[in-house]
């Protein structure tokens, strides 16, 4: 009887304070630099897209568990068959934060201010698939069609970029439908946000999300002192950590750190084939042979990369698509085996004989060339250091230059005096329409030998003409396989010489609930709604 | 103090001959990657364990020994000699000269000389040889840092300008250079010797720091100041002494040089 | 009177020469024209080319320089390139910071560096002084980079980085002074009629080295601010020295041709100071 009053006492209370444990709380982490706007539309760093994301209201979001779009403010929509337009159904009675009235009228306004070409908006060249404007036609308080001037494939999920901003309110961009909202901003200091009062979103049990009150983003550069004050408690998350700080923190706190598997980013070199790039004319021919390319490739240990670069926390990639990118991976690619062997034969293929230890060209030239990549970026550094020894093996001589990124940026874009760049590639999207500018040769990104006026090989036309396909193509699977054949190419071609997929590594602390740290950015707070903190210890000032 | 100096001249004799020997001494080459023992302790194979790509830190050590011990006397003698000539020849000349000369020299002192080194970066072909950007930066910094000691070396000047021996000297007929080499500038010993001692690590570190720019010592060709950067993270942070090596190698050094050039003055 | 405003003239000549120096410097560094957004592969060639326009507008040193100080005497420094922020706000906020960090440190540096170095040469013994000289050579050979972590990891101010770097450059000047001073035959002699060797440090040291001493003052301003770079950027301290490294590292030409300014006057008013001090210290001694 005793035990059964203590159970029918205890059980309550119990439930009650794992209810308040769910509720409240500040969650702590920093920003590596102070957000160069707040203007959701005009977005294009990492600090200004961590407050985007955190307090702007998206119509469709993609789960970054899932990699689907899922229904945000759209209850529902519907793409046109042409891809051209998209109609969204919106949910009734939501407010921005400060008691402004959601409806259509703002979607409208906010697809204008993006779609502007003065804006020059990143999000809104996301969309711009050609000439022409959007229109936009508010057919009710709660239903909207858009249509653009030309097919955007997979625009569904590009709207998870675009925070749809108040028409009317005084408040401006400061006024959103996301979980938070800004409450103040101090320079070099902290982003403090607030929860909004006026969010749409509950959980299951009828409670309105977020279960945080706050969330405060201090202004930290530094990754030892972010390393720092995780372990000394003063911040709750590091959403994205280096191998050497993930290894030095599991050895102390494995409970804390986590590894998603392979991210979306990779790591690659490419030649400079620029026709009039001031290099030499021989070192040019040796660049735009595809067997030297592909030798070169062969010739790097991606598998000590990954162990020695890395701690393990990588894996050799094989083609502009991570593994991490579930339907649009293809499965058959594989990353080049190192066998300086294979890679000599390649080069002896070409004319390229090893005499001594000194790999010489038909000309007689000893082969050496440089790669650039940013100083500062140790695994960069390494990477390129290790390279350096690979190609050494099979007689050529590679000398590393650490450049500050301006300098490297410079080179790579205006005056392309550079023979080899070692560089990473962020990605954010998943559909690889966002990456036309990298792929089509006439583009400003397309690293390698950017706008050409027509393809200069008739592998880089078949690429053009295959992402111009799947850009214009509304059966995914057609899409799929257009795709497929330019990652074929690619690894055939190695125009880049991918050399990992670095694993998405992030570090939580104990007293966070309900942390499920994933592959896509952001990694540790991408549910940051249900996200609620525990016992903090005390803050230091 | 004579056994002072003669235990400082041993300490610099033993470092630059183990430095030209790091050829014979060192167990492997600089360069070589032991990939399967990447930040591994000390051992009978490795003496002070080796760096992040597996590399033998004592060979490392040896051989940027080489790098660091050359350049930066070198450099540091540049720089103590453009301060002697600016510094010195204003504070004797004194009027318009000096006040020209020392706003000269607090305009380098403000100059974001960075922007220079940059540029000469750019100048330079990207195939250039380690040693030979390593060395147009240490050329760099001995040419750029002469401007705070001329500063005292010019007020040091000024106060022997008007000294007793200078007048008595001037009085006999001694003059212009002759007044200002013999009678003048071996009396500013003590501050050219501050000079030359501080500027040997400043400009050791500052190789190290442009790195960061592109200048300094190329890979995989090893500096002492590429070898301190290492400690420059919160990762080294763990009982590993054997990573301060190069540290103890350089306040050793620089200690040397101090004792070894102080005039042998004053101890009973 | 009139000596200060020749002196003020020539302070705003040297602040303007120097502005304009930095101004070419900084145009002719490689990686001047570009921005990191071009390599936003989201932006389209209008984009793309927008932003080249955006960064063509300064290209013309001298024009921008003109037009920069037309706006600086009105008090408008212009707008940060990297920050999108007035560069006077900026200043205006950072500048108290450096000033307390730089300022803390001098004074924190020169009283070890004089102490020691006084400690060192009154004691007339090698192993003091060995041992003072391996003390300094120490920190001299210490990174300001690692200084300036150690102290963050230890819960340490970060005037005392400051002060570390400082300290070693202030006593070997000093203590390479006063030993040429103690090695003079006067001060044998005072020695030898029992004077005290605080009268004799006070007496007949300090008015021979002072003014040089006073000389290393000014420029350890120099040096301050300096080491505050690295130790501002590594700790995370929003001032002058951090502002400084993010300029540079983007090439942000309004704020590095204020920095600029703000340095070199910083400088002179150090060296002038310390000349000046020389000066009536020269007076008082004779």
């Amino acid at each position: 009887m005793k035990h059964r009053l203590l159970v029918a006492i205890l059980f309550p209370l119990l439930a009650l304070s794992s209810a308040f444990a769910q509720a409240g709380g500040e969650l702590r982490f920093y920003l590596h630099s102070d957000p160069k706007t707040f203007d959701p539309l005009l977005v294009d760093d990492d600090a200004s897209e961590a407050i985007r994301y955190l307090t702007g209201g998206v119509l469709v979001r993609v789960n970054r568990r899932t990699q689907q779009a899922e229904p945000e403010l759209a209850t529902s929509w519907m793409t046109a068959r042409d891809d051209r337009s998209i109609t969204f159904n919106l949910r009734e009675h939501l407010y921005y934060s400060d008691g402004t009235p959601f409806s259509a009228d703002d979607v409208a306004y906010t697809m204008q201010r993006l779609m502007d070409p003065a804006l020059h908006s990143p999000t809104g060249d996301s969309f711009r698939s050609g000439a022409g404007a959007v229109r936009t036609h508010v057919d009710s308080p709660t239903r909207i069609t858009i249509t653009f001037p030309a097919p955007v494939v997979g625009m569904d999920k590009l709207f998870d970029q675009v925070a749809i901003v108040s028409s009317h309110s005084q408040n401006k961009e400061r006024a959103v439908l996301g979980p938070f909202y800004v409450a103040d901003y101090r320079p070099d200091s902290y982003v403090l946000l607030k929860r909004n009062p006026n969010y749409w979103r509950r959980d299951a049990a009828g409670r309105q999300l977020p279960y945080l009150d706050s969330v405060r983003l201090g202004i930290q550069p530094n990754r030892d002192i972010e390393m720092m004050n995780f372990r000394r408690g003063e911040i709750d998350l590091i959403n994205w950590l280096d191998s050497e700080y993930f290894d030095r923190l599991a050895s102390l706190a494995p409970s804390l750190v986590h590894d998603a598997g392979p991210g979306l980013d990779s790591e690659q070199m490419w030649f400079n084939q620029v026709a009039n790039a001031p290099i030499p004319a021989y070192k040019r021919e040796w660049f735009r042979s595809t067997n030297f390319r592909r030798s070169v490739s062969e010739a790097i240990n991606r598998a000590d990369l990954c162990r020695v670069v890395y701690g393990g926390h990588a894996q050799p990639a094989a083609g502009p698509v991570s593994p991490a990118n579930k339907f649009w991976f293809d499965a058959k690619l594989h990353p080049p085996a190192y066998g300086p062997t294979s890679a000599l034969r390649l080069l002896q293929q070409e004319g390229f004989q090893l005499q001594g230890s000194t790999l010489r060209d038909r000309q007689g030239n000893a082969v050496e060339f440089s790669i650039i990549t940013n100083a500062g970026n140790k695994p960069r550094e390494r990477m390129a250091t290790m390279i350096q020894q690979d190609l050494g093996k099979i007689g050529i001589s590679v000398h590393v230059v650490t450049l500050d990124f301006a300098s490297l940026l410079e080179r790579i874009t205006e005056s392309h005096n550079y023979e080899a760049a070692l560089l990473g590639m962020v990605n954010t999207e998943l559909d690889p329409n966002t990456q036309l500018n990298i792929w089509l040769s006439s583009s400003e990104n397309h690293q390698w030998n950017p706008r050409q006026k027509s393809p200069e090989t008739p592998w880089e036309a078949e690429i053009d003409s295959l992402m111009k396909q799947q850009a214009s193509s509304l059966d995914p699977a057609r899409r799929k396989a257009c795709f497929d054949r330019v990652q074929e190419i690619v690894v055939e071609q190695q125009p880049f010489i991918y050399l990992v997929n670095k694993n998405a590594l992030s570090a939580v602390a104990a007293s966070v609930a309900n942390a499920s740290p994933v592959v896509l950015r952001p990694q540790t707070y991408w549910n940051i709604e249900t996200l609620s903190v525990g016992v903090q210890t005390a803050r230091k000032h | 103090m004579k056994r002072t100096r003669q235990i400082g001249w041993l300490l610099l004799s033993l470092i630059t001959l183990a430095a030209l020997g790091a050829g014979v001494w060192a167990p492997a080459d600089y360069a070589t990657q032991f990939r399967e023992m990447p930040n591994s302790p000390p051992s009978h194979q490795h003496l002070l364990g080796t760096d992040e790509l597996g590399r033998d830190r004592f060979s490392r050590v040896l051989y940027g020994t080489r790098v660091s011990l050359l350049m930066a006397p070198a450099a540091a003698l540049l720089s103590t000699l453009l301060a002697t000539l600016v510094g010195g020849i204003a504070g004797y000349l004194d009027g318009w000269w000096e006040r020209a000369a020392m706003g000269v020299a607090d305009l380098f002192l403000s100059m974001p000389w960075l922007f220079l080194l940059l540029a000469v970066r750019a100048m330079l072909p990207l195939n250039v040889a380690p040693i030979t950007s390593v060395a147009v930066t240490f050329l760099l910094l001995g040419l750029l840092g002469w401007a705070a000691s001329a500063r005292v070396l010019c007020a040091g000047a000024r106060d022997l300008r008007n000294s007793d021996f200078v007048l008595q000297a001037r009085a006999s007929g001694v003059r212009g250079l002759r007044l200002l080499a013999i009678h003048v500038v071996p009396n500013l010993k003590p501050v050219l010797l501050a000079q030359f001692w501080i500027s040997i690590p400043v400009f050791i570190i500052s190789e190290a720091n442009l790195g960061i720019l592109g200048l300094g010592v190329a890979e995989p060709l090893p500096s002492w100041g590429s070898l301190l950067r290492e400690l420059e993270s919160f990762t080294s942070f763990g009982f590993e002494a054997w990573k301060l090596v190069p540290l103890v190698l350089l306040v050793l050094v620089v200690s040397s040089f101090q004792i070894v050039l102080s005039a042998d003055e004053g101890y009973a | 009177m009139g000596k200060l405003i020749r002196r003020a003239a020539a302070m705003a000549a040297i602040v303007v020469v120097g502005g304009l120096l930095s101004a070419t410097l900084v145009r002719l560094a490689p990686g001047f024209d570009v921005d990191e957004q071009q390599l936003d592969w989201r932006l389209n060639s209008d984009s793309v080319e927008a932003l080249r326009q955006a960064h063509s507008q300064d290209r013309n040193v001298t024009a921008f320089y003109l037009h920069y100080l037309t706006r600086a005497v009105r008090g408008d420094f212009g707008q940060s390139r990297t920050l999108h922020r007035p560069v006077r706000e900026l200043l205006a906020q950072r500048l108290p910071v450096t000033t307390r960090l730089a300022g803390l440190g001098l004074l924190a540096g020169w009283l070890c560096a004089v102490l020691l170095a006084v400690g060192a040469t009154m004691a007339r013994r090698a192993a003091c002084d060995v041992a003072a000289t391996l003390l300094s050579g120490i920190f001299l050979s210490v990174p300001a980079a690692v200084l300036a972590l150690l102290f963050t990891f230890a819960d340490a101010p970060a005037y005392l980085a400051i002060a570390l770097v400082v300290f070693p450059k202030v006593f070997s000047y000093t203590r390479n002074l006063l030993a040429k001073s103690y090695a003079s035959p006067h001060l044998v002699t005072a020695y030898a009629k029992g004077i005290s060797p605080v009268r004799i440090l006070i007496w007949h040291v300090l008015p021979v080295v002072g003014t040089q001493l006073l000389a290393v003052a000014g420029i350890s301003v120099s040096i301050a601010l300096g080491a505050a770079v690295p130790v501002e950027a590594l700790c995370g301290i929003a001032g002058i020295g951090q502002l400084a490294w993010q300029a540079a590292l983007g090439r942000d030409l309004p704020l590095l041709v204020n920095l600029t300014a703000l340095v070199t006057v910083i400088t002179l008013a150090a060296n002038w100071g310390s000349e000046f001090a020389g000066q009536r210290f020269r007076t008082v001694a004779a």
